[in-house]
């Protein structure tokens, strides 16, 4: 056991980016508030983009842009998890700008925001 | 290289290409565009078919010629031509089938952006089957959501947004977990590209190292994409989304976006993580029990429901079940049985939405059973059509879903004892409650005693919903009849695929 609390300590990093991880998958899930759902989406997508930073930085390596001609890549941390957090960044934001626009509609329409409550407002709305 | 080996490729760039296109023009040209690009799609993707088939091979496409660890590919087999030429024709059919019913459920000036979004998707779901890199694939799974979501929120009532609002919330939590297992996965491979991958987790296996990890990434995996494929008990957004969107928008989402998804899944099985690492971590049993299950609750539900749209959105449910049982029997037979059902659910589902919106056009709007009494009658090739859907998804010889059962009958007959038992039960079971919600509908749909209010009610003629339907019922018959041809194309496709 001591063994486990131990790699966990040594990687703090992924450790953390789990729980939020999960801090973030469960407030989508549970909460009513759509706002909050949102909020929750975006600790989600953060934790896992932390996650994968952290598997590209190497201790005592330098970014990866090459100013004095040496392209030795022993120099540099491994540059492929930054492009693909910024590619998930991106992502993330249309996805989160679609929900945001959906959640005003849904506003504007039942002047609430907890999604059970709109659920049954549109039920009732079609009988 | 031949220009034939282009066109994977330029499809799924122009398809994006279209879909901007289609944002800016107006609505007429932007369906002439699309519609004409999806014949064009088809027939790019039935060359290349023509090609694999003729070289008996797959081949690599490097983008923009860099090399395996640098570079982005797309990867075409005899398998993954087939689905591109299904899913393209029926994605025209299908909007094809409904044009009358999107120009009436959206808004005017917004009636293009429907074609955007259909563009979008169709590039979406191209690239989810050539691609041969994780990432990408996320980035489309990711594409194919929003467009998907939009598709379902096009027809702006209170029910279609709040359907949407939980299919996208489901399809985000599906995502995520996909995602996480892609990163968990490259942190322990160091790698992104499939064969790549591949190899890597070969070495890993072997050794014995990373156990654990490697069960928590095909868990992650699995459980992500059977959120979004709506595999049993992760159903609950799909009647939903599916049962209240505009007729086009629900064939395709049924027909096509869901498998996709599950194309997605079997390359990650297949490609990623080989047969033998599957078996041994034994993710495949929990698969084929949820696909059980899906078969016998999805047929549940659909006898449950009075609403004919929902009831093909539970019908669906079990159908997926259907698929996800072919691969959890983990066998080659098993395999042929799940791509036969998804090319059999493809061309069988769309074609009973489509049905499903003329009747609901000759019944005042209604989608109840009872304001649909008759309704065959007064759409008369709507009501053929929906005759042969069914036929076809009871299991009767010589329409397309029968030769899914038969598939999965022989796979389940080469497995083990439980295991066999446990599918025939299934499939018998599931196909008696079919006939059980699907015989009553064909029977109501061609009754005599229609209620005044609608009787002598004609459809109007419209030649695209009727060219739709006359393909669909060809395409149907055609495979029942002819499926031999088309199983030994994917036995073919299946042992390129890395089976």
């Amino acid at each position: 056991m001591p063994d486990f609390l131990q790699n966990l300590l040594t990687n703090y990093y992924e450790t953390a980016a789990v729980i939020l991880f999960g801090i973030g998958f469960t407030t989508l899930l549970m909460h009513r508030n759509l706002i909050k759902k949102i909020v929750g989406l975006n600790f989600m997508d953060s934790a896992v983009y932390l996650f994968l930073a952290s598997k590209g930085y190497i201790a005592g390596r330098l970014a990866p842009i090459i100013t004095d001609g040496d392209s030795d890549p022993s120099k540099y941390v491994n540059p492929i998890p930054t492009g693909l957090v910024l590619t998930g960044i991106v992502v993330s934001v249309s996805v989160t700008a679609f929900l945001l626009a959906l959640t005003c509609r849904l506003y504007d329409r039942f002047h609430t925001l907890d999604i059970d409550e709109i659920t049954h407002l549109a039920r009732k709305e079609r009988d | 290289m031949e220009l034939v080996q282009n066109f994977p490729f330029l499809t799924i760039v122009f398809s994006l290409t279209c879909g901007v296109f289609c944002a800016v023009l107006k609505a007429r040209t932007a369906k002439r565009l699309c519609l004409c690009w999806l014949t064009l799609t088809t027939v790019m993707s039935l060359a290349v078919l023509v090609y694999t088939m003729r070289t008996n091979g797959y081949y690599v496409y490097r983008m923009g010629k860099w090399n395996a660890p640098w570079g982005n590919e797309i990867r075409v087999g005899i398998l993954e031509a087939l689905m591109a030429s299904v899913f393209s024709g029926v994605m025209l059919l299908s909007l094809l089938g409904g044009m009358h019913h999107i120009f009436a459920d959206c808004e005017p000036e917004k009636a293009n952006l429907y074609f955007t979004m259909c563009s979008l998707l169709m590039s979406s779901l191209f690239a989810l089957i050539y691609t041969n890199d994780l990432f990408t694939a996320y980035v489309f799974v990711e594409i194919n959501t929003i467009a998907s979501c939009a598709l379902v929120m096009l027809k702006s009532s209170a029910r279609t947004l709040v359907a949407t609002t939980r299919y996208l919330i489901m399809s985000l939590l599906g995502s995520g977990l996909f995602l996480l297992g892609i990163v968990t996965l490259y942190g322990i491979t160091g790698e992104l590209l499939m064969e790549s991958i591949a190899e890597k987790v070969r070495e890993i296996f072997a050794s014995g190292a990373y156990s654990l990890p490697l069960t928590v990434i095909i868990g992650l995996f699995s459980v992500g994409l059977a959120v979004k494929s709506a595999l049993f008990p992760f159903h609950s957004w799909l009647p939903d989304a599916h049962g209240n969107a505009t007729a086009s928008s629900s064939a395709i989402l049924s027909g096509l976006v869901l498998k996709g998804y599950i194309i997605v899944l079997i390359k990650i099985f297949y490609r990623v993580f080989g047969l033998d690492v599957i078996v041994a971590k034994q993710v495949s049993q929990f698969l084929f029990l949820f696909g059980v299950c899906a078969m016998i609750f999805g047929s549940v539900g659909a006898i449950r429901e009075r609403d004919l749209k929902r009831m093909l959105a539970y019908s669906s449910v079990a159908q997926v079940g259907y698929i996800y049982v072919g691969i959890g029997l983990h066998s080659r037979l098993g395999m042929v049985a799940a791509c036969v059902q998804i090319i059999a659910h493809a061309i069988t589902k769309p074609m009973l939405f489509i049905a499903a919106g003329g009747f609901i056009d000759v019944s005042g709007g209604h989608k109840s059973m009872s304001a649909l009494t008759g309704a065959g009658r007064r759409d008369p090739l709507g009501g053929v059509a929906f005759t042969v859907g069914a036929l076809s998804m009871i299991g009767i010889p010589f329409f397309a879903g029968f030769v899914t059962k038969l598939h999965l009958t022989q796979g389940a007959l080469e497995s083990g004892a439980a295991t066999m038992t446990v599918a025939l039960a299934a499939i018998a079971v599931s196909t008696l409650l079919n006939a059980l919600y699907y015989v009553p509908v064909i029977f109501n749909i061609f009754s005599g005693r229609e209620s005044g209010e609608y009787k002598g009610l004609r459809v109007r003629w419209r030649a695209d919903y009727a060219f739709s339907l006359v393909c669909f019922i060809a395409l149907n018959i055609g495979f029942g009849s002819f499926s031999r041809i088309v199983v030994g194309v994917i036995r073919r496709g299946l042992e390129l695929f890395g089976m």
